[in-house]
């Protein structure tokens, strides 16, 4: 042993992390690892990252358009004790993604914020630099079930309120951060004025549909909406999320079973639905991408629908094609959270997705199940222009970015 | 072969732990049941602080002779370590997932002498 090596180990400032630890220290082997891969040459888009966008609802319901719900709003939040917050509904305390406390950062940020920004545009920094990410496209959290709002009207309330605050506070201070606006889908001319309104907004790709909701998003009434999105070269993204209120799923007891299947199912049913009825065939420009269902559904879905299909194709009139072949030339897909421990399942259902083209990074940040851009770097069956691809080229292509990477790590 | 001094026994007490840098490698050293136990602070599922996260009981679900369920418990004589990015846990003692055992922690080696910890690499 060389006794002459002995040096003095160092403690680390952080022992145990929890939800008052700074993004930088969380994330800090990752960035490590970022460094190593050498990210600061790679174009690193992360399309689906997350704000808590109820801790500024105070602040947010100040954008509500109608002047009564906002002044009741204001005054809900300035008097009322112990109350959520002002219109929204939801899984109210059903909310265990954080293990009873082991996943400190979905439990909370409660780090020191003061950079004389917004918040979340710090935190959104932070944990930009931290993963090597050049743009961050921001969903909000708990307005992901709006669409089950009893009250339609209070979707378009909130959801336009949300978008004017966003990009009022949050987009147009760092023009890295971009977001896929909120349309509000169960009042469909609401939803058509919310694309003219916010089309080439500052930080506005595209739009999205929190994707629990109980319409068809084949009816007629949503023609408009994707004509209009389809003619302005702007992608609809359709965001999954889960919901104890779903009759179907109403039998399952623990988190981990609702988790795994209600961010699938709600975006099975829409695919199924915008396949079958042919919306790739009346709108072969329109892109549609299909946020945090994961991948493992898709190899599912495609082989069980082609089957279906070719036995009852009079019941499906409008396609020229094989449910699958719409979901790999039409639909983009994001990758978290990426199901990995089969690796051999996951390479097949990157080829059957053709995922050199049709596959953009997400992390989830600061979720449970976040993913981190290693895991596409160090995938061992990918060439490098797929990796590139798939980390960013694919989303610069897709949402108009400069491919130039823009981090400093 | 390289010697890193920690600390001096008695600074971890049990349930502890000190997390350290020993140049560039990160290791955790926990005493459980009076007893230290080094891990590299390196997940296995996707190299996250797992040194750094919190502890646990194992949680058990005992099954009565009926084949029924009516509690969930904490069994203290199974410490865990939950790691902080998304949750994997190891037993302290053995280094062992939770669930199946092929994924384990990577043990460093530490030696004791006249009352202070040194970590081995
Ligand atoms: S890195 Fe430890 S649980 Fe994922």
């Amino acid at each position: 042993m060389d006794i002459s090596n002995k040096d003095r180990a160092r403690e680390l400032p952080v022992q145990q992390i929890d939800v008052f630890t700074d993004t930088r220290d969380i994330l800090a082997h990752a960035n490590r690892a970022a460094k190593k891969r050498g990210f600061e040459d790679w174009l690193i888009c992360d399309v689906d990252a997350h704000h808590t966008e109820t801790i500024s609802w105070h602040e947010l319901v100040q954008y509500i358009e109608d002047p009564v719900i906002r002044h009741q709003a204001m005054l809900f939040h300035d008097e009322k004790m112990g109350t959520a917050s002002y219109g929204l509904n939801g899984d109210m305390g059903l909310k265990y993604q954080d293990v009873g406390g082991r996943i400190p950062h979905q439990a909370g940020i409660r780090e020191k914020v003061d950079d004389g920004v917004h918040r979340d545009v710090t935190l959104s920094r932070r944990a930009m630099s931290a993963l090597g990410v050049d743009y961050m496209v921001l969903f909000p959290t708990p307005m992901l079930t709006l669409g089950l709002h009893p009250q339609p009207e209070m979707e378009v309330y909130l959801g336009r309120a949300y978008n004017r605050w966003l990009i009022d506070k949050v987009l147009s201070k760092d023009d890295r951060l971009k977001t896929l606006a909120y349309l509000p889908f169960n009042v469909p001319k609401e939803a058509e004025r919310t694309i003219e309104e916010f089309s080439g907004q500052p930080g506005v790709i595209g739009f999205c549909v929190p994707s629990v909701r109980h319409k068809a998003v084949h009816h007629n009434d949503y023609m408009r909406i994707y004509a209009m999105l389809e003619e302005r070269n702007l992608p609809i993204a359709f965001h999954a999320a889960y919901h104890w209120q779903d009759q179907s799923l109403a039998t399952i007891n623990r988190f981990l079973g609702m988790h795994a299947l209600g961010f699938v199912w709600c975006n099975m049913v829409h695919m199924t639905n915008w396949i079958l009825n042919g919306i790739p065939e009346r709108f072969p420009k329109l892109k549609s991408i299909w946020v945090e269902s994961g991948l493992a559904w898709i190899p599912f879905l495609m082989q069980r629908l082609d089957d279906q299909y070719l036995m009852r194709p009079s019941e499906a009139p409008q396609l020229k094609k094989l449910p699958s072949e719409y979901m790999r030339e039409n639909c983009w897909y994001t990758t978290q959270p990426m199901e990995t421990v089969n690796m051999k399942a996951l390479q097949l259902t990157l080829e059957m997705i053709n995922a050199e083209s049709q596959l953009l990074f997400a992390s989830d940040w600061p979720h449970f199940d976040f993913d981190l851009p290693q895991e596409i770097y160090d995938l061992p069956f990918l060439s490098e222009q797929a990796k590139r691809n798939i980390l960013g080229l694919n989303a610069a292509k897709l949402f108009n970015l400069d491919p130039t990477p823009r981090k400093t790590l | 072969m390289a010697e890193y001094l920690v600390c001096s026994e008695e600074e971890i007490a049990d349930g502890g732990r000190r997390v350290v840098a020993c140049g560039e490698r990160e290791i955790g050293i926990f005493r459980v049941k009076g007893a230290l136990h080094a891990w590299h602070n390196m997940c296995p599922h996707r190299q996250g602080p797992i040194c750094q996260g919190r502890i646990y009981p194992e949680v058990i679900e005992p099954v009565d002779e009926k084949g029924e369920v009516r509690t969930l418990l904490y069994n203290e004589e199974n410490m865990h370590v939950a790691c902080p990015w998304h949750g994997w846990e190891f037993n302290l003692e053995t280094g062992s997932n939770a669930g199946p055992a092929k994924y384990r922690l990577h043990r460093a080696e530490l030696a004791i002498r006249e009352g202070q910890i040194y970590v081995v690499l």
